[in-house]
């Protein structure tokens, strides 16, 4: 069932198999076709959609994938003998398997929720329930008392910081921080002497939706399971764009989001280990998650359908196994070889540009194919409404992180996130944008100084 | 260079007010002050209201920071608001608050709102309606806090 091919292994886990080539020019051409989207016009001009990073466009095979089911198997899974019900259920159970299959874990450890945010809230009000006595006593592991820390980064996304403050909340736990450096990585330096005796939890970001660091997972990980607190990965950014192998990361959960690697809105997953999810107790009750229901009480099936009460996302997790399938055809490694080279082209050209500072690594150093950045004295909104004006697409203000920004003494900035489809081309047209917007909104202090700040990439 | 459109939403005046912005810079004591924040983009702004002996607006303080738009738009209104009594402020950001949500539909009214007028065309682009409202949602607020006179 579970396959963990040795190469994921090699790529992710040491990141020293043979580099993959990035795409040729007539292979991002005939992938780009699969994507209608990327034909339409926007304010006159053809459409550059640099917003990947908030959600992806999807292949026609996806779509076709969604729609297909609509067409010929529509109807309720895992609960009707007919025949449709027969066919949807194994679509959908093979659709677990793709995914399962793509992040490198067992089919049973795959949850389907709504999306990261849904999975992350799961784990921590699962934990909730766990600390006032629910699961009895296979998930006292997972009950949190005051005193008991829960460690995060300065850089989570809203997602994967919220939950756990609120959990904090309702136990007593308390919550720490693991430091940002001025150049956008984690002060590991620091890690040891917050995640301790008393940490029960550590979650972290694999890659950060702003600064486009990787996060060193298998240190965070050691430190982690050497003081016995488990380990959520938040995947978003990782699982679209770079070879993912859980087992071999050996986190105990993980989360992300369809709709941000090829596949519609509405679906999402819960990785967890196999035994945690079996020793955890529920989050969401109600129909198709139980074996036997009495007037007092309920016993409740093992992972996943444990997690997955009432009616589920059907079309929308199978097109999810349709996107990882077209991922892999693609190639996972080649896709983030091409992407590794946007994001340099990003913030080199960025960083070459008087006034603009990036936030995170600075050119030359790992990041994922994304950067954000500020222009001094002009604010994010201002840039992308004149990106806009381009059809240039990218995000402005705070991304879901304000922390990170307060870190950088920002309140927002403008993002610029690639993916498989988008073409160097299309990174410099947007550069261009970037240096046209300077011009056009000329704010006094860029003509008279350069930017300054510490976190200046091209220092 | 930049569409037609675009030169309709960043006119020179706005260009202008956001970086020379009227009003800016909080004073000791106002007679009511309200924060606002956008939550979409962060964008924040703490504005004062002080009044004359006869109950009419003096002038707007305010402290800020935020797009050309929401920066604009807070120096229009304390280049409107001075000498206007409260019923007629309230008039006049109601009358603002119509144009703007009127997706272009409707000009703003140049008797009441002056200067401001030139926001109108922000009202075409919905994601920065927001933006134009800021420092009037926070003078309607601070009008609301505005302790009761004799
Ligand atoms: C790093 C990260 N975590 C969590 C999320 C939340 O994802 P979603 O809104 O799909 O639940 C996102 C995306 O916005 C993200 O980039």
């Amino acid at each position: 069932m579970t396959t963990t091919p040795a190469t994921a292994v090699a790529s992710r886990a040491g990141r020293a198999a043979t580099p993959a080539e990035p795409f040729t020019a007539a292979e991002l051409e005939a992938l780009r076709a699969d994507f209608p989207i990327l034909r339409e016009q926007v304010n006159g001009h053809p459409l550059v959609y640099l917003d990947s990073g908030a959600t992806s466009q999807k292949p026609l095979a996806v779509l076709d994938a969604e729609r297909d089911y609509y067409l010929r198997q529509n109807s309720a899974v895992h609960r009707g003998a007919h025949t449709l019900a027969a066919e949807a259920t194994e679509l959908f159970e093979d659709a677990r398997h793709a995914v399962a299959r793509f992040v490198g874990a067992g089919d049973d450890e795959i949850v389907w929720t709504s999306n990261a945010t849904e999975a992350i809230n799961l784990v921590a009000y699962a934990m909730s329930n766990a600390s006032v006595g629910r699961g009895g006593p296979a998930a006292e592991r997972f009950a949190l008392r005051p005193g008991d820390e829960i460690v995060v980064t300065e850089m989570e996304h809203h997602a994967n910081l919220l939950p756990w403050q609120e959990l904090a909340a309702r136990t007593g736990a308390t919550l720490r921080f693991i430091p940002l450096a001025d150049d956008g990585t984690l002060r590991l330096d620091l890690a040891p002497d917050l995640i301790g005796e008393r940490t029960r939890v550590v979650a972290f970001t694999h890659v950060s939706n702003v600064l486009g660091t990787i996060n060193p997972v298998a240190d965070l990980v050691a430190l982690a399971h050497g003081v016995g607190a488990l380990v959520l990965l938040d995947a978003c950014q990782s699982a679209p764009h770079l070879a993912l192998d859980l087992h071999a990361l050996d986190v105990d959960f993980a989360a992300f989001s369809g709709h941000k690697m090829l596949a519609p809105t509405g679906i999402g997953v819960l990785y967890g280990r196999r035994e945690l999810l079996n020793a955890l107790p529920p989050f969401l009750t109600g129909g198709s998650m139980i074996t036997t229901v009495t007037m007092d009480g309920a016993e409740y099936l093992p992972a996943p359908q444990r997690f997955e009460a009432g009616t589920q996302r059907v079309s929308q997790a199978i097109a999810l196994g349709a996107a990882v399938g077209y991922l892999e055809a693609v190639g996972i490694d080649r896709i983030e070889a091409h992407e590794a080279l946007l994001g340099q082209r990003l913030v080199e050209g960025l960083s070459a540009i008087d006034g603009v500072t990036v936030l995170g690594p600075a050119a030359g150093r790992e990041r994922v194919g994304l950067a954000s950045f500020e222009v001094a004295g002009i604010h994010s909104h201002d840039v992308g409404q004149f990106l806009d004006d381009r059809g240039i697409a990218v995000r402005v203000g705070h991304h879901c992180a304000q922390p990170l920004h307060r870190r950088f003494g920002v309140t927002a900035s403008t993002r610029a996130s690639a993916y498989l489809y988008n073409t160097q081309a299309e990174v410099d047209e947007f550069l261009a944008g970037v240096a046209d917007a300077i011009t056009f909104f000329a704010p006094p202090a860029v003509q008279a100084a350069p930017a300054t700040g510490d976190q200046d990439a091209r220092a | 260079m930049s569409s037609g459109e675009l030169q309709g939403l960043y006119q020179q005046v706005i260009l202008d007010h956001s970086r020379e912005k009227h009003g800016f810079g909080l004073l000791p004591e106002g007679d009511a002050e309200s924060h606002q924040v956008n939550p979409t983009c962060g964008d924040e702004i703490t504005l004062q209201v002080h009044l004359a002996a006869d109950g009419s607006v003096s002038r707007l303080a305010w402290e800020g920071q935020g797009c050309s738009i929401s920066q604009a738009s807070a120096s229009l209104l304390s280049d409107l608001a001075p000498g206007v009594d409260v019923p007629g402020m309230r008039e006049r950001i109601d009358s603002f608050r119509t144009a703007m949500r009127s997706k272009g539909q409707i000009e703003p009214d140049e008797d009441l709102l002056g200067d401001a007028v030139v926001l109108g065309g922000t009202s075409r682009y919905i994601a920065r309606v927001k933006c134009a409202m800021l420092a009037w949602v926070a003078l309607e607020d601070a009008l609301l806090k505005l302790p009761a006179r004799a």
